[in-house]
């Protein structure tokens, strides 16, 4: 009982933190770039502005439009109850394994295709076609990433996987290494981070995910955004706390919970600092050569396993 | 899973970085970084042989490393990249097959090596035995750039690379070559390497281009 109290407190703190991530990762790039940047709380007052707006909808919306807002921010905030933040072994984490959150992901991923193909205009049906040819490739390089760490715990279970990279000690693991490069390549992509896609613009002709979301306002923008920004921090827990795991806590006792948080957060600005800078010396890339970088991903995440087989497997 | 030597770790790390390497050079558009990637290798072998000199504690090996860093890791590449300036061919690597579908088919070869370098490993008593079938799928992924590129020149960095894999193969399987085979190839491959660029030369100075294609008897 008292873990699904903090299953729940995790849960919260994610939903509740993610824009603040964003506003963090847009105050790096503007310090980035000379400039001043929004203040953190700017994210926040952003979603207040939107969810006290009157929606408008398109005339020929139909219920999909109208739902498809609650499904995509819920699916996002379930999937994010999934990771665990701080804690290793969680309730819900035991319940629903790393399949369960890809497929959550994919659910609102099919949703927001869906709800754009619905008002049936020209950008939205573009959007939407882009999006899912991405999904295609980015999918199978994520799961199989994953699966490199699966393979060595013998399980899907996210907490058992933690537990593997924890307790197998500070080995040189190649197939780790693979399988890292290629999650952080899935997690760019995924999150629209830049050289796949770019979260400043908001009209420019190869947009992918502002695309389909060109339609919505007001309370439904908001909740669509929202979901983005946890996207954007459970792919980043993910990545820490899957492949760098130190700090996290193993029992439930407040010191070791305080230590988790306060790694987790550290180890989060890194992340954020780093992918900032990224983006601030990357340019995008042509839109053409986005399946490429996927296959590239995908490559990578089977490098992973053969390398596990043949390197680490047998010594 | 068992905690090997450390020594040994960086052994298998390298194994995979070659492997890397290798299909780096698969996915490589560009001249330039084509034989960036060549020179990297030539020195990650250098690497690897001063590595399982270490481990295995054979000095006989940190000669061929040393003689591995200087050819193939400079001389080789600087060779060829002064090749490609006089040809001006600095610019694409045009290959036969999508360079997608390549890639997905040399992911197939490394299984295929896996599977068939199984049974040699179970004999196989050196520290390196995993590293065979690394080392096996080397070779095949550089038989397989050569078959998919269209120019000369490539197809010697390929065939290059493929001496790379071979040379790591001999070191991984059984901890090096006699010395005296290795100095001779060594220098074989130097050789080599100076004949290929007089070829290019009378190559191109025939058809006016470096298509392999044209060497082909038309019907």
């Amino acid at each position: 009982m008292n873990l699904w109290l903090w299953n729940l407190a995790e849960a919260v703190l994610m939903v509740g933190l993610a824009p603040l991530a964003t506003a963090l990762v847009k105050l790096f790039k503007a310090r980035l770039q000379n400039r001043r940047g929004p203040s953190l709380l700017q994210s926040y007052r952003d979603l207040a502005k939107l969810f006290a707006k009157q929606p408008v909808l398109a005339e020929h919306a139909s219920w999909i439009f109208r739902l498809a807002p609650y499904v995509i921010f819920a699916a996002t905030a379930l999937a994010a109850a999934i990771v665990p933040v701080i804690l290793v072994a969680m309730p819900l984490t035991a319940a629903a394994d790393v399949i369960a959150l890809v497929a959550l992901l994919a659910l609102a991923r099919f949703f927001t295709a869906l709800a754009a193909m619905d008002v049936g205009t020209a950008f939205g049906g573009m959007g939407a076609s882009r999006e899912m040819t991405f999904a295609a490739l980015s999918e199978p390089a994520m799961l199989m990433s994953i699966f490199v760490l699966s393979i060595a715990a013998h399980s899907t279970n996210l907490s058992a996987m933690i537990d593997t990279v924890l307790n197998s000690g500070l080995g040189l693991r190649p197939s780790l290494a693979f399988a890292l490069a290629a999650l952080v390549m899935v997690a760019i992509a995924e999150t629209g981070r830049i050289p796949v896609d770019n979260p400043a613009t908001h009209l420019e002709l190869t947009m992918v995910h502002e695309a389909m979301i060109l339609e919505y306002s007001g309370r439904y923008l908001a909740l669509i955004e929202w979901a983005n920004q946890i996207k954007l921090l459970l792919f980043a827990t993910l990545l820490l706390n899957l492949f760098l795991p130190w700090g996290i806590a193993q029992d439930s006792s407040l010191v070791s919970v305080l230590i988790a948080a306060g790694a987790w957060l550290l180890k989060l600005l890194l992340l954020f600092a780093l992918l900032s800078l990224f983006e601030t010396w990357m340019a995008k890339m042509r839109i053409f050569r986005v399946p490429e970088y996927l296959g590239l991903a995908f490559l990578l995440a089977i490098l992973g396993i053969l390398s596990h087989y043949i390197l680490e497997v047998g010594v | 899973m068992t905690q090997p030597g450390l020594l040994q770790q960086w052994v298998v790390v390298a194994a995979a970085a070659m492997l890397l390497i290798m299909f780096a050079l698969l996915a490589q558009r560009h001249m330039r970084a084509l034989l960036r990637w060549f020179a990297l290798q030539g020195v990650l072998l250098a690497l690897t042989s001063a590595l399982v000199a270490f481990v295995a504690g054979v000095p006989e090996l940190y000669v061929s490393a040393l003689l591995a860093l200087l050819l193939k890791g400079l001389v080789l590449p600087w060779l060829l990249w002064r090749i490609v300036l006089r040809l001006g061919v600095h610019r694409e690597v045009e290959p036969l097959v999508n360079i997608s579908v390549t890639l997905l088919l040399g992911a197939a070869l490394v299984l295929f090596a896996f599977y068939v370098s199984l049974p040699i490993e179970k004999l196989s008593q050196l520290v390196t035995r995993n590293i065979i079938a690394i080392a096996l799928a080397c070779v095949l992924l550089s038989m397989l750039m050569m078959i998919t590129r269209r120019k000369a020149i490539t197809q010697v960095v390929a065939f290059l690379s493929l001496e790379n894999a071979l040379f790591f193969t001999a070191t991984a399987a059984t901890n090096g070559m006699p010395l005296v085979v290795e100095i001779g190839v060594a220098f074989d491959v130097l050789i080599a390497a100076l004949i290929f660029g007089l070829f290019f030369f009378q190559i191109r100075r025939t058809f006016d281009s470096l298509d392999l294609e044209h060497l082909e008897e038309k019907p």
